[in-house]
This record gives structure tokens, sequence and C-alpha cells, in this order.
């Protein structure tokens, strides 16, 4: 306290309240302006992919003055067939490295938490160093190791590489070092196993880890586009980003289809991220994430 | 790691350990845990490593089986001689030079904007957050719609008040700038949803102190939020520095690498499976793991220091 806030503290308040409120409406405006700075261009792409492909193509001003509502570019898109199938390389892809990435992750972190063995240290600093190197400098090794086994061209060329995360034990390791030993000592007395132990106690508490490197994962193997552009080149295999990639040339000047299956490709992340928007920051919260 | 797989070692039960810690029988257990892990480990990353670096010392192609001859340190002096190389380098730098500053200091200020306006906090995330989980296809779709010349939507919203929109990713001396906007609009959320909840980790109290003590709004946020925050921002610092240096997605999809923007992970791939080079792409890739290391290893060296001082 300063002896000025000390001498007059009933008018240093009032004052403090007016300008706190000054303040805090410019902090709104500002956020607002930025706000919808962010949603406009989504906005506009849907907008664009619920016009006809005639209108897309006189422009903005087209666009924006349009009556059109119609699905026709969806329609289309669904009848043909391609982003629906990409989204099922997606979904499969995503899923099974999700599913894989838990499972491993989770298990090595438990054993470097919670388990005594020699030469832990070691095992934990050979893991911390995978952090360092991106998947990125690794496509060409991948490439010829894969084409090696047989496995290029199938789901397992695009799953496989990416599961070993080391960003992912990581994350299991802070979260499991920070609960409580009590929890399994009771555990241990009555005899259970590190199974046991990993099993029924330790995994059912770490739900918002799971479900950060579980959203996470998600979302960085569906929006992969370096590595399975790489290692799938059956149409038929091609996932979201892909196709899209790959077609983007061959829409022409029909821009509501573009938009609509930039959209479509882009459906179910949305639909997770509405369904966890909580459980996202929730996850960056409690996994240490956040430094 | 290999040992984890083949044979555990055998350690006599040390008579130390009195915790409750399960002790396991013959020790195999935690070489178990860590077995599914280690093996796609040792197979997709720390072989893959090895092999990578064994390759930029081969003259090896795509298109024929085996190694190829040694070549020594011939790619990497090839490279260093290499126009291309060095110029796709420095689209790698300038990226990430025009990207980390404003998509570390722009998400901290709107998360501590938000942070303050308190209401609609769940609106404000939905809408910085979703464009994060938009595939980079998708993006750059949308933008190069929106990034048309003429008839395209900036083109249209700057007509109007009287500025003549340049051909944004046609143009040497805008394309970079064009796709450094893109991805903040896309990657801005990220970095807010880490600071907004490092933000709700500091007390109420802390401000409600220093109200009463006649700190304004001002005071309040630089002498309390970002001294506190001090922690997150060097972590977003280093997670969108080694982001930034990662960039391929939207340069590749957007300009393909043209207009002065090709990036040093395009020219990889351009080698490797376009040219078929793959030994000189493996040499260029340990160049550009080296300039990743250096920056993760300044990142460490910078924060272990500040840490002495302020925290510990």
């Amino acid at each position: 306290m300063t002896a000025l806030s000390a001498a007059a503290p009933g008018r240093r308040q009032a004052s403090t309240v007016s300008a706190t409120r000054v303040f805090d409406t410019l902090c709104l405006v500002v956020v607002v302006i930025f706000a919808v700075l962010w949603v406009l261009p989504t906005a506009f792409a849907v907008r664009t992919s619920l016009v006809e492909n005639t209108t897309a193509a006189q422009g903005a001003t087209a666009i924006a003055g349009s009556g059109d509502l119609t699905l026709h570019s969806y329609l289309a898109l669904f009848a043909q067939g391609d982003v629906l199938n990409w989204s099922l390389s997606s979904a499969i892809t995503s899923v099974v490295t999700v599913v894989l990435t838990l499972v491993t992750a989770s298990m090595a972190a438990f054993a470097l938490s919670r388990l005594r063995f020699r030469g832990k240290r070691a095992v934990f600093l050979v893991v911390l160093a995978g952090i360092v190197i991106p998947g990125q400098v690794l496509i060409v090794p991948w490439f010829r190791e894969l084409g090696a086994f047989g496995l290029l061209n199938t789901y397992w060329a695009v799953i496989l590489p990416q599961v070993p995360s080391a960003i992912a034990v990581f994350v299991f390791k802070q979260f499991f070092d920070g609960l409580p030993r009590e929890i399994e000592e009771a555990a241990v007395v009555e005899g259970a196993g590190p199974w046991t132990l990993y099993r029924r106690i330790v995994l059912p508490l770490s739900r918002p880890a799971i479900s950060a490197v579980a959203i996470f994962t998600f979302v960085w193997t569906w929006n992969n586009l370096l590595w399975p552009l790489i290692a799938v080149s059956n149409p038929a295999l091609m996932t979201v980003p892909v196709g899209l990639a790959t077609v983007q040339g061959s829409f022409g000047e029909r821009y509501a289809d573009v938009m609509a299956s930039s959209i479509l490709g882009a459906l179910p992340l949305v639909l997770l991220f509405l369904f966890f928007q909580r459980r996202i920051v929730e996850g960056v919260t409690s996994t240490g994430l956040k430094g | 790691m290999t040992a984890a797989t083949v044979a555990p070692p055998r350690t006599p039960p040390s008579t130390s350990d009195t915790t409750t810690t399960p002790r396991t029988r013959g020790d195999a257990a935690p070489w178990l845990f860590l077995a599914p892990f280690g093996v796609l480990y040792l197979l997709f990353v720390l072989g893959p490593t090895a092999y990578g670096f064994v390759l930029s010392f081969f003259d090896t192609s795509l298109v024929r089986p085996g190694l190829g001859d040694a070549v020594g340190f011939g790619n990497f002096t090839a490279l260093l001689a290499s126009a291309d190389f060095w110029s796709s380098l420095g689209n790698t730098v300038r990226f990430t030079l025009f990207t980390t500053p404003v998509l570390v200091v722009l998400s901290l200020v709107l998360a501590v904007l938000v942070n303050r306006v308190g209401r609609g906090n769940r609106v404000f995330r939905f809408a910085f957050f979703l464009p994060y989980v938009l595939p980079s296809a998708t993006v750059a779709l949308i933008w190069m719609f929106i990034l048309t010349p003429d008839s395209g939507g900036l083109a249209t919203v700057l007509g109007a008040v009287g500025v003549d929109a340049p051909s944004w990713l046609g143009d040497p001396d805008w394309a970079m700038q064009a796709i450094a906007g893109v991805t903040l609009w896309w990657t801005l959320g990220f970095n807010f949803v880490l600071y907004l909840a490092a933000l709700q980790d500091i007390p109420r109290e802390l401000y409600e102190a220093a109200a009463i003590d006649g700190a304004g709004p001002w005071q309040q946020t630089a002498r309390i939020t970002f001294p506190l925050l001090h922690r997150t921002t060097a972590l977003v610092t280093a997670l969108q520095l080694i982001a930034s240096l990662k960039v391929f997605d939207q340069i590749y999809l957007m300009t393909m690498g043209a207009a002065d923007t090709r990036p040093v992970l395009e020219y990889v791939y351009d080698t490797g499976f376009t040219d078929y080079r793959v030994g000189a792409a493996s040499a260029a890739s340990m160049l550009y793991f080296l300039l990743i290391l250096l920056v993760s290893g300044l990142w460490l060296l910078a924060t272990r220091r500040r840490d002495r001082e302020v925290i510990r």
C-alpha cells in the first residue's frame, strides 16, 4: 500500500472502479472484433458452399448478395463419394493410431513413473530425446523401411510411424507422477501386481490425460499431410488432406463444390471439437502441457 | 533400449527398498510395460534416425535397391554449395520469423482479454480454436478462394476502401506474408488455449488484493498476469518455434513453393520423391534436424538460466 492510497482510500477506489469499467468495456470490444475476424473466413466458406457454382464463380460480392440456398454441392459430393471415402480412411487411420498411442504410451509411462528398475533414468532420457526428433526428418527412411516391409499403400504405412509418440509418454508420465502414492498402497498390500495397478487404479484416475492425448493425437493424425501423401498413392486409401490436395486442381471454377468438399472433410473434427471442447481445456490444464 | 526387448537384467532384490512400490516377478514387469512402445520407438524413431544418418553419406536412389555408393561428405558439400537449398532454408527461417512473434504475442493478448472479460468464455474459445482443428487442405482451399485476385473476398473488401490488392500468392513480395497471415488465423487457437488454461490458475484473490491497494487494470495485468505467465510464454514460444520450422502443408498446398516460398521440408520432399535422390534428401534432412536441435538447445539453455534466476 502506498502512502497516497492510504491517505485517500475512498476516492482512489472510486476512480479505480470507473477505470476498471472503461478498461473492461474496451477489452470486450477488442475481443469481439477479433472473434468476428476469426469466424468470418469459415462463415464465408460455409456460405459459398451453399450457393450455386455459377454464383460462386462471380466472386465475393455475388456470393454475399446472393439469395441462393442450396445443397447441390453437398448432394453432388455424396453422389460421387470421394470425400466420404477419404473420411473413412482418415477415420480408420486416426482411430487406430489413437488407440495404439494411448496403450503403448501409457504403459511405458506407467513403468517410468511407478515401477522400479535398473536403467530407468537412461530409458527416460532416450524417450525424451525422441521429442526433438520431428517425424518430418524421417520421411525418407520411413519410406524405404515400409517399402522393405511391403506395407506401402496400406493403412499400416500411415498408422505405424505415427504411433510411438515421445510427447505422449512424457504427458502421461507427468500426470502419473502427480497422482498420490497412497492410492496404490492399499492395493499393493492386498497383493495387487503391476498390471492390476495400471489397469484398475492408475488408468481410471487418468481420464484428463487420456482425453488430452487422444484428442490431440486424433486431430494431428487426421490432419497430417506430408507422410500420408508419401505413404499412400492408391486413391481408395487416401486420407482427407491427401485427397483434397490431389483433387484441388480438378474442380476448376466450381468453387461451391470446392468449399463443400473442404467443409465435409473437416466436419468430423469440428463435431469432435464441439463435443469435447471442455475436455480439451481440462486436458491442457491438468497434464502439465501448459508448463 | 535393446535390452528392454531381449533380456531383462537380473538384479538381486535391493534391501534398501522399503517402499510399497510393487516388487515384481524377476523384475520383468517394467520391461514388459515398456516393450510395446519400445519396439515401435526403435522401429520408427531411433532406427530411422540412424538409417537416415547413414543414407546421407551415400548416393542412394529411390528407384534402385540398396544403398548405392558411399560418397563421404559429398551430399553435404553439394547442399552447402546449392543456392536452392539455401533459399529453401531461408524461406523456412523467414516464415518462422514472420509467424512466431505474432503468434506468441497476439494469443497472449487475446487470452488475457478474454479472461478479463469473463463472460462468453466458451464462445470466444470456440471462435479462436475452431480453425485449429481444420485440416490444412481445408484451410488452404478456403484462403486460396478468399485471396483470389480481383474477385476474391479480401480483394473485394480492400477494393471497397480504395486499396488495390496485390495478387497475394503469386507475388514474391507478398506470398510469404499472406501464408504467414493464414497460419496466424489457423493456429492461434492452440496457443490461446494454453494461455487461457494458465490464466485460470492465477487466483482471483491476487487481483482483488491489488485492486484494494489501488492498482488499476493496466498495473494488475503488467505486475501480476504477465510475470505469472512467463513459464507458459517460454513453453508457447518453444512449441511455436518448432512448429513454424516444420512448415510444409500450407505452402505446398497454396503455392507449391512458387513465389519464393519453398520451405526446406519441401526441398527434402522434392529431392527425395520427385528427383529420387534419397541420399541427398537425407543429408538435407540431417542439416534441417541440426537446425531444430540448435533451436531446442538454445531454448533449453535460456529457460534453464531464467528458471534459476526467477523461480528457484
